[in-house]
């Protein structure tokens, strides 16, 4: 690989932490360690976990902090190429060759062909686009694990490489490395060829001291004391055997429903009537609810 | 260092985790960016290049504590590893390390009143001085003595009585609270005191380890705490644990299977030319019919009956394949549940209309009627009795499978009943718990129902059922 930029955007472990703690993203040392890994190493990221976790917001948060413009690719079933990487703007090439036509008899094909298979007949997509900035940007390619087994080697290249390969053009090479971050929400299996090229971070629910701070620092105007219980009271539920444990985006949501409802404290009643903000599957309230107001004794 | 890391991935790879050789540079690649003495970070970095999988994060965990956590000089006296372990833990408390030299003279009295007090304070520090100190009392390790780590585990948590420290902790709370606390606020604080029990366990167990990787080296120690992945796990020896590990896997395994199955269906092999279809696109091409369509089969959903042992022996693996089978039910057209011991009773109903697949596991466990005689298995009578009952209903849509071990206490096979079920069924399948040596020996007798199946499958853990139920949609 050509290292095309070695500045290394952090300086260390501890610096990205508050780096990223200074945008209201409360990283622990897994994910400081390795978005630092990623940067010193100039590979890509992919995170894994249960859904409402902060992948997605990492990414954000790591080019809200390094001043880098997002790039994102949302992968869906039936992502290709012209969608992904580039197409050629044949509208635009078919008026080239009327033009042509009309003010010279004399171009010959080969003259056509370059002509309209050149940079300014190129739509580029969001991979290519992030190869090609001059400006620092980051690359999100959002629910990787979307899209089908055969489309995954569309991306190879560019994670390796940092550069795509136009058969008509030639090799685009990636004027600055940008940083990659590749999300799943591990509904199938990724190949081997994918894994390989990436670090590999596995974001869970956070522990209970750091739940506690997210809350506090994603909504404004709660008191320390209810953040607390909140985040206590969520631990509890996700101890239990559920279809779906509540997400920490779920988790904030709570927060905000008690903090409008003018909770200062938790109680029974009020949790079991607002739980269906952090669970989604009926089932699962009822069982929650049966278990928070069973006594324990 | 070079060597350390060598040997670190050799046993990763022992351990049956994938690491490449592209892995194993990026390791050592990022070993250099990273400092050896921040040890969190340190973990952190050998996982993102060696570790793709949340799956193996345990294994991986175990082998790093005995690599790099634990690794110390050279056995040495008590006092000396004690000093080791300190200076390992640097930034830990002057206190703690002040505390475990005073610790040596207390009574148990006063050891289990300073527990107590360190489990209510959350006190990290002097938590870990108790927990080198306990092991150095209740353990009795010596060196050289061929007993696992769990022997001495056990001996130490005996002495704490945790359980009991627990309860009073709750009484405290309690009293703090001035009288009664809601069911709320007591389950939350029990749950916060386990917690921190849960951390003062682990703290031990990392203590022994620290002292057995000390007596026997790495090498020896990491043979030892050598486990099977949660997909490898043998289904009819599992620990609890592991089997509430593997029904935490079951889940999203399945999750995965469905999606995988439902992709197969849709992007099956392209059927013939639809006529009807390529005329009406046609149309907009003036009549040329320049986009030919086809028509794409869909095969229909098979039906599933699963008709299982549940007698003490295999009763885990029934459990497993039921839940298994279940978790994708979508991506069948209907499945039916029959269990048997010597009797044999329908169990779909519990299934049915319930979300919760473990409760209705439960229940299939307590109230089936399995029983005929004396509760030892008896395959012939059960299918037998299946047969009579309900095997007018089996038709060419339903797939057939038998889960068990075939050990027949020396019943009669009544293996033509299976000969019957092959003619009716689509399919009929058997899944055999055992390894596949074990088959046809003592009172065995799987290859007498196997001649009359499409196909017998050694099915031990969860990699083997996940291949054979892909197969099967």
């Amino acid at each position: 690989m050509t290292v095309t930029n070695a500045e290394p955007r952090f300086e260390s472990v501890p610096a990205v932490r508050e780096g990223l703690a200074g945008v209201n993203y409360l990283a622990d040392e897994g994910i400081a360690g390795v978005v630092y890994l990623a940067d010193r190493l100039q590979k890509p990221v992919l995170i894994e976990g249960p859904a409402g976790t902060g992948k997605t917001q990492l990414a954000k948060s790591i080019a809200e902090l390094t001043g880098s413009r997002l790039i994102r690719l949302q992968c869906y079933e039936g992502l290709d190429e012209s969608k992904a990487l580039y197409e050629w703007n044949y509208k635009k090439q078919l008026l080239r060759i009327q033009v042509e036509r009309n003010e010279d008899d004399k171009a010959t094909w080969t003259d056509i062909e370059e002509d309209i298979f050149a940079e300014d007949f190129l739509l580029t997509r969001p991979l290519l686009e992030a190869i090609r900035a001059t400006d620092p940007v980051v690359l999100l390619i959002d629910e990787v694990d979307r899209v089908e087994v055969e489309t995954e080697a569309l991306l190879l290249e560019i994670l390796s490489d940092y550069q795509v390969s136009i058969p008509e053009l030639g090799t685009v090479q990636a004027t600055q490395v940008p940083l990659v971050f590749l999300t799943s929400n591990n509904t199938r299996e990724l190949s081997e060829a994918l894994k390989r090229r990436c670090l590999y971070l596995h974001l869970d629910y956070p522990d209970l001291a750091r739940e506690k701070e997210i809350v506090l620092a994603r909504v404004p105007g709660i008191t320390e004391n209810l953040a607390d219980q909140i985040a206590r009271v969520v631990r509890s539920i996700r101890q239990l055997e559920l279809k779906k444990a509540p997400s920490v985006s779920e988790t904030i949501d709570w927060a905000r429903t008690l903090l409008l409802l003018g909770a200062t404290e938790i109680s029974e009643a009020q949790a079991t009537e607002t739980l269906h903000i952090l669970l989604k599957y009926q089932s699962d309230i009822e069982k929650a609810a049966k278990e928070l107001s069973a006594a324990a004794s | 260092m070079l060597d350390v890391l060598e040997g670190f991935i050799q046993e990763l790879r022992t351990a049956g985790l994938p690491v490449s050789l592209t892995e194993n540079l990026d390791a050592m690649e990022a070993v250099q960016h990273i400092p050896m003495e921040d040890r969190e970070a340190f973990k952190y970095a050998l996982a993102a290049t060696l570790v793709k999988s949340h799956a193996h994060w345990k294994a991986f965990e175990t082998v790093f504590e005995v690599y790099f956590s634990l690794r110390r000089p050279a056995p040495g006296d008590e006092a000396d590893l004690e000093n080791d372990v300190d200076a390992g833990n640097l930034q830990l408390d002057e206190s703690g390390a002040a505390g475990a030299g005073a610790m040596d003279s207390l009574s148990p009295e006063e050891l289990a009143e300073m527990l107590y007090r360190a489990l209510l304070n959350a006190d990290e520090a002097t938590l870990k001085a108790l927990a080198r100190q306990a092991v150095t009392r209740f353990a009795g390790m010596e060196p050289g003595r061929p007993v696992g780590g769990t022997y001495y585990l056990y001996r130490t948590l005996r002495n704490l009585d945790l359980d009991g420290v627990l309860e009073r902790l709750m009484e405290a709370s309690k009293e703090q609270a001035g009288g009664e606390l809601t069911s709320l606020e007591e389950r939350l604080e029990r749950d916060e005191y386990q917690e921190r029990i849960a951390q003062l366990r682990q703290e031990i167990e990392a203590e022994i380890r620290r002292r057995l990787v000390a007596d026997r080296g790495p090498e020896a120690m990491a043979r030892t705490l050598r486990k099977p992945l949660p997909e490898d796990v043998d289904f009819m020896h599992a620990s609890r644990d592991e089997m509430a590990q593997l029904r935490r896997t079951i889940q999203p395994l399945a999750r995965k299977l469905a999606v995988r199955l439902a992709r197969k269906r849709r992007h099956g092999r392209k059927g013939p030319l639809d006529f009807r279809n390529t005329m009406r696109h046609s149309l907009s091409y003036g009549g040329v019919p320049a986009e030919p369509k086809f028509r794409y089969p869909r095969p229909a959903k098979p039906e599933i009956i699963v008709v299982a042992d549940i007698s003490g022996s295999v009763a885990a693996f029934a459990r497993f394949t039921l839940m298994f089978v279940y978790a994708i039910a979508s991506q069948f057209s209907r499945v039916r549940a029959f269990v048997f011991i010597d009797g044999i009773d329908e169990v779909t109903r519990f299934f049915e209309g319930t979300e919760d697949v473990n409760q209705a596991v439960h229940r299939v466990n307590t109230e089936a009627d399995v029983i005929w005689v004396d509760g030892h298995s008896d395959y012939g009578h059960a299918f037998q009795v299946f047969w009579e009952k309900w095997g007018r209903e089996v038709s060419p849509k339903s797939s057939v499978i038998l889960l068990g071990d075939a050990r027949n206490n020396y019943h009669s096979s009544q293996a033509w009943i299976v000969k019957e079920l092959q003619q009716r069924a689509r399919h009929v399948y058997w899944l055999n718990p055992e390894p596949r040596s074990y088959w046809d020996t003592g009172d065995s007798i799987v290859s007498e129902y196997g001649a009359h199946c499409d196909g017998v499958y050694e099915c031990r853990n969860l990699r083997q059922l996940e291949r054979f139920v892909e197969q099967l949609g």
